[in-house]
């Protein structure tokens, strides 16, 4: 039977992260990926956040399929009578190297990420699904079992990069089976339109790129939100909710993909495109109090499978690959100090994450979820406010300003008590502090 | 790498060129003759229709190629290729020639290739003519366009222009041979028109004696087993079709389909989908990878019309499309829309043909009525 | 025995999409995939191989990438696999792509002697079926193309049997090695790796060979060799006259007016029905 130090299931960020790093330093890795290859299972915006990257691969800029660097992002709030309010922040310091945001196509980016793994020594199968871990009777993870015939590889340590699905830990019972409470679902066309089209709709020159997230009445109402970003010669539009929310309204995504791309204020940037591929992907967005026990006997888990997801920021892939090279120089300091991978000695890959921003941000925004689950007007109230108010204050109809602001103010009030203002205020403040 | 793929996408500016001299000696128009156990296959004939168009043009003879054995099933052919419209025929007949094998055929076809020089040579894309046709022009070291939908002559420098279509049927392409005589392309069945038999029309015929030795062919024909053609649905020529698609949704809607066929006398066909999806046989799908069909009426139901199907059918007189969705592809070339459920109008519509059919056979069989 | 298997790597037609207003490719992210037909091709000689211990060797002629598709091969049970790549063949059309693949071959049999070549029907990016035919004649071996089934194989007398998809029947041929079978579809379906073979297809060296390593003729390969070259890319025409759309409330009236209309705009088609259905019952009441 073949063995290895480190088998990686999964070949997303997380997974290469961990078995590039494990393969620079010189332990035998087999990644194994479920997917024809690396990326043809992952759904993502997709937003890339150079730092995380850049402390895997320094260099990464040489060579990685990057689509546009970040230049301007917008915050929009979108109601349902067809308005849109919000925020353009455009800062000229973004366009200069290095950048620190890109777009990305996942598709392509894994594929070159996962050129990297290989060239650094590790072997890649794809196409090939771990069905289950292999314990010894004392319970300690020593291998995996793939669906193929004669399929059991044995490893001292198996690192958990299978996604937000996580069914790998759930079955082997390392983990509770994760609620549909702590899970988005989020689905995301690409549509192609030529590149000087998207430059010049979106005010942007060569590789400058744009980002929208949106939120609002856009998701009837349920915890979610929208986005929509600029790739080289095609977007990606996309909108999420919480799996709970949706079975609750028995509305479908496509629905809500439909009604955003429908929305007055995002239809003329999509204007004549075509849609090239539609994905639906699930978001691990319970953050902090939904993280699962983080490694044990022989085992780790990285990535969306640990739960690792900022969703007020949309970060991700970042933390991702942040805990799949933490998880990577945990088992080479244990390696080089000659010790077992052990559960004792493996908890030092939970305080890796503990004194890094990881945790600190999950931490940070931990009541955030619950905060919109339980307020539900904050993405349906104000955003339809903050329309009808910019409406009235921007129609020039001979009416005194004095007198539309008393009235917006009224407005608002009705809709929601002073207390009740006073309240979400607190609440947001609380949560995002 | 290797293929129409990569110089597809960039269309090639065709370059103004004058044609080599030696071209010149290269003149007519050649149709091969396929024949299989005395059936000959429609697709000469209808060749032959296309083929007079394009000597036409060019001011050439049109001429058909038989090759076969020396019973009488050539003689018969013979006059049929005058009948479709031919100038004149090439004959060669050999005993080792009776059954169709490529490489006594190859041998026969370059030689007369060879001898008479055509400029282009046209063969059905069947399984012989492709057969056939591959190893010909490899022999002849010539150029070659497989499967082509589409002939036309170009009228600066005369040369061939053969359309087919590319990158599995979402575009067309125009494929011209600048380089190397003659041109060679082989065409889809179902898609040129059958041409009027006109028969008694004057007709050369020019015997070509071929030196053959059977001993010298390597593979022998041990036995032909006929296809029963009862059981075989016979699409192609089917002047009826009712055809159904993914929009049926589940097995028991597709008896639908095959009830309405029924009725009219039609022959059933199907999308890819509804054939993978093991509702129909594989012989009765339409399209790209499927059969072509030139019915005189194509009902497409709960089919989108995608151009892989419309490749396949839209040599049909009339075509009517059912659909739920208003912006189907399908009405971009159908006759007729009919927007709603497959479920509810496919039995609504086997009741309206049944009464209007019953209506008027009653009037055919009391003709009298009529006039009361 | 030695069975060689010419595979190529093809753009997923299924998922190729056409700008509707451009009428670009839009091939971005388009996977690649082995060319379907060409499985049907590998898994016979697999199975041959599983019968008579043969040796299986791919080919493809493709770009650096397509060094997945081989490996993939490898996976499924193949011996070896050699990636025949260069930028002078690019472009090429049928006749130059036989040239490059019959000089490999060659170069295959020289070291170890071929005794049967497999290629798929056609390919789904090409879809000419001639390159099969075009390996046969320039290598002057035997080709049975549209086979669906081998019947008999000996080695030793050197002797094949087949089954070929002819017009309006099946053909049963006998030949001799050295052959060229192109198989059709559906005559079998290819087998699911086991994880021996996936390590083994992850490990094992593909070989590369260029224009050198098979000694070709500059001038016969590439855009050069090729006779045929594209003229035109157009997309389907859309017909002059929008559907017409049949009205009706319920769908018995929509049937009704559908029927009527169609009956008084082609009246012979009334006729061509009645008579067709008449020659049914004749049939029928016949047989
Ligand atoms: C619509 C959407 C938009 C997003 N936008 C952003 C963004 O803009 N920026 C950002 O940073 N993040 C974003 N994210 C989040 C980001 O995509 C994830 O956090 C990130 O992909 C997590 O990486 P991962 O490696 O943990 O998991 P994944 O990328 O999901 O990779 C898991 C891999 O494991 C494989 N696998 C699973 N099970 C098995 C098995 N049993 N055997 C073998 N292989 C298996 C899967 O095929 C997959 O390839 C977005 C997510 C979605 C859905
Ligand atoms: C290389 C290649 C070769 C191909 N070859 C072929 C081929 O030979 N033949 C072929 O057909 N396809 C072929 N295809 C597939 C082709 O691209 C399309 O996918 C296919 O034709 C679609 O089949 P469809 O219309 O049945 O299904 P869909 O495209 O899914 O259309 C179903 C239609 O039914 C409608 N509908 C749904 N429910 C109802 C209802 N209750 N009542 C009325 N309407 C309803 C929908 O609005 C929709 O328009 C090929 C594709 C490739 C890539
Ligand atoms: N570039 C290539 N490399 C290897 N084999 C090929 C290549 N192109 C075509 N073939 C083989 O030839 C068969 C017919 O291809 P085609 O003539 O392109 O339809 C395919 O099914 C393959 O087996």
């Amino acid at each position: 039977m073949e063995k290895f130090d480190v088998i990686v299931v999964g070949a997303g960020p997380s997974g290469n992260a961990a078995a590039y790093t494990l393969a620079r330093a010189g332990l035998s890795v087999l990644q194994l990926e479920r997917g024809e290859s690396p990326g043809t299972k992952n759904v993502q915006g997709a937003i890339l956040y150079a730092d995380a990257l850049e402390k895997i691969i320094p260099d990464f800029r040489d060579s990685a399929p990057l689509e546009r660097h970040v230049a301007e992002q917008r915050m929009w709030l979108l109601d349902e009578n067809q308005s849109c309010t919000g925020a353009t922040y455009r800062d000229a310091r973004f366009s200069q190297e290095p950048h620190n945001r890109y777009t990305i196509i996942r598709a392509r980016f894994d594929r070159w990420f996962s050129g990297k793994v290989k060239d650094a020594g590790a072997l890649v199968i794809c196409e090939t699904t771990v069905t289950e871990l292999l314990r010894d009777p004392a319970g300690k993870v020593i291998g995996v079992r793939t669906e193929r015939a004669q399929g059991d590889i044995l490893a001292d340590c198996v690192i958990l990069a299978d996604g937000a699905n996580a069914l790998l830990g759930e079955r082997a019972g390392l983990r509770p089976r994760v609620k549909a409470e702590d899970m988005a679902l989020a689905v995301k066309e690409v549509i192609f339109l030529p590149r000087e089209t998207i430059e010049s709709r979106f005010n942007i020159a060569d590789t400058q790129g744009v980002v929208i997230e949106i939120a609002g009445n856009i998701t009837h109402g349920m915890v979610g939100t929208g986005f929509l970003y600029t790739n080289r010669d095609s977007l990606a539009i996309g909108i999420g909710c919480m799996l709970a929310d949706m079975k609750r309204q028995s509305l479908t995504p496509c629905q809500l993909l439909e009604g955003l791309k429908r929305h007055p204020a995002v239809q003329p940037l999509i204007e004549g495109a075509e849609m090239k591929e539609y994905s639906a992907h699930l978001i691990p967005e319970g953050g902090y109090r939904a993280l699962p026990q983080l490694y044990g006997e022989g085992w780790l888990v990285v990535g969306d499978s640990a739960g690792f997801v900022n969703a007020v920021h949309r970060e991700g892939s970042n933390l991702a690959m942040t805990s799949g090279r933490f998880a990577a120089e945990t088992l080479i300091g244990l390696r080089q100090a000659g010790k077992p991978f052990t559960a004792a000695n493996l908890a030092a890959y939970k305080r890796r994450l503990d004194d890094s921003f990881v945790m600190a941000d999950l931490k940070k925004y931990q009541g955030v979820p619950e905060l919109l689950h339980d307020h539900p007007h904050i993405l349906g109230t104000y955003p339809r406010f903050l329309g009808d108010a910019a409406r009235e204050a921007l129609t020039v109809d001979g009416e005194p300003k004095r007198d539309k602001q008393k009235r917006i103010l009224g407005e608002l009030t009705r809709k929601r008590s002073v207390l009740g203002l006073l309240g979400d205020a607190y609440r947001f403040w609380r949560a995002f502090r | 790498m290797s293929d129409a793929l990569d110089t597809a996408a960039k269309p090639i500016k065709k370059p103004k060129r004058v044609l080599p001299e030696h071209f010149k000696s290269y003149k007519g128009v050649w149709v091969f003759i396929e024949h299989e156990h005395g059936h000959p296959h429609p697709v000469s004939w209808e060749l032959l229709g296309k083929g007079r168009e394009l000597a036409d043009k060019l001011g050439v003879e049109l001429a058909g190629v038989l090759l076969g054995g020396t019973g009488g099933e050539v003689a018969a052919l013979v006059k049929d290729v005058g009948a479709y419209g031919a100038d004149l025929c090439y004959v060669a007949r050999h005993p080792v020639l009776d059954d169709y094998r490529n490489q006594p055929y190859t041998l026969g076809m370059t030689e007369l290739v060879n001898t008479y020089q055509p400029e282009i040579l046209l063969l059905g894309a069947t399984t012989q003519g492709r057969d056939l046709a591959g190893s010909v022009a490899t022999t002849l070291l010539t150029g070659l366009t497989a499967d082509c939908t589409g002939l036309d002559i170009d009228p600066g420098d005369r040369s061939l222009l053969s359309s087919r279509p590319t990158f599995g049927g979402s575009l067309m392409c125009t494929i011209v041979n600048l380089a190397t005589r003659p041109q060679m392309a082989t065409v889809r069945p179902r898609v040129m028109p059958m041409p009027a038999r006109v028969p008694d029309r004057p007709l050369r015929v020019v015997e070509h004696a071929l030196q053959l030795d059977e001993s010298a062919i390597v593979t022998k024909v041990v036995d032909f087993i006929p296809d029963a053609r009862a059981d075989k649905p016979q699409l192609p020529f089917a002047d009826f079709i009712v055809s159904g698609g993914r929009g049926l949704g589940k097995p028991e809607n597709f008896a639908l389909v095959e009830s309405l066929a029924r009725t009219i006398g039609a022959e059933v066909g199907a999308s890819r989908p509804a054939v993978h999806a093991g509702w129909a046989e594989v012989e009765r799908q339409v399209g790209q990878s499927g059969k072509t069909v030139r019915p005189k009426l194509y009902i497409a139901a709960g089919i989108s019309g995608a151009v892989q199907h419309r490749v396949g059918m839209e040599g049909a007189d009339v075509i009517a499309g059912i659909n739920l969705d208003p912006e189907a592809p399908i009405f971009d070339f159908a006759n007729y829309a009919l927007i709603g459920n497959v479920t509810e109008l496919l039995p609504a519509l086997e009741q309206a043909f049944a009464r209007r059919l019953a209506a008027a056979r009653t009037r055919r069989a009391n003709p009298a009525e009529e006039t009361v | 025995m030695h069975i060689a298997v010419c595979i190529k790597q093809v753009p997923d037609s299924a998922q190729i999409r056409v700008h509707p207003v451009t009428n670009t490719i839009m091939r971005q992210g388009v996977p690649t995939i082995i060319n379907p037909y060409d499985l049907f091709a590998l898994e016979e000689a697999l199975r041959i191989k599983d019968r008579t211990a043969a040796k299986v060797t791919v080919l493809t002629m493709g770009p650096p990438q397509a060094d997945d598709a081989l490996r993939k091969c490898l996976a499924f049970g193949a011996d070896e696999a050699v990636l025949i790549t260069d930028k002078v063949f690019s472009g090429a059309d049928t006749l130059a792509t036989s040239y490059v693949l019959a000089a490999a071959l060659k170069t295959l049999d020289a070291r170890e002697p071929v005794d049967l070549v497999f290629t798929g029907k056609q390919t789904i990016d090409g879809d000419t079926a001639q390159v099969g035919p075009g390996i046969a004649t320039r290598l002057g071996y035997q080709l049975l193309t549209y086979v669906s089934k081998i019947r008999e194989l000996d080695a030793d007398s050197r002797r094949i049997l087949v089954e070929r998809r002819a017009e309006g029947g099946v053909q049963v041929l006998e030949s001799a090695l050295p052959a060229v079978v192109t198989m059709l579809e559906g005559t079998n379906e290819i087998r699911f790796a086991d994880m021996p073979g996936m390590f083994r297809a992850a490990r094992q060296e593909v070989e590369r060979w260029n224009r050198d390593a098979i000694g070709v003729d500059l001038a016969k390969v590439g855009l050069k060799g090729s006779p045929t070259v594209v003229a035109q890319v157009f997309g389907p025409k859309p017909k002059a006259v929008k559907a017409f759309r049949v009205a009706g409330d319920t769908p018995a009236a929509m049937a009704e007016a559908f029927v009527d209309r169609l009956f008084a705009d082609y009246p012979h088609l009334e006729e061509a029905m009645l008579e067709h259905l008449e020659q049914v019952d004749r049939q029928g009441a016949k047989e």
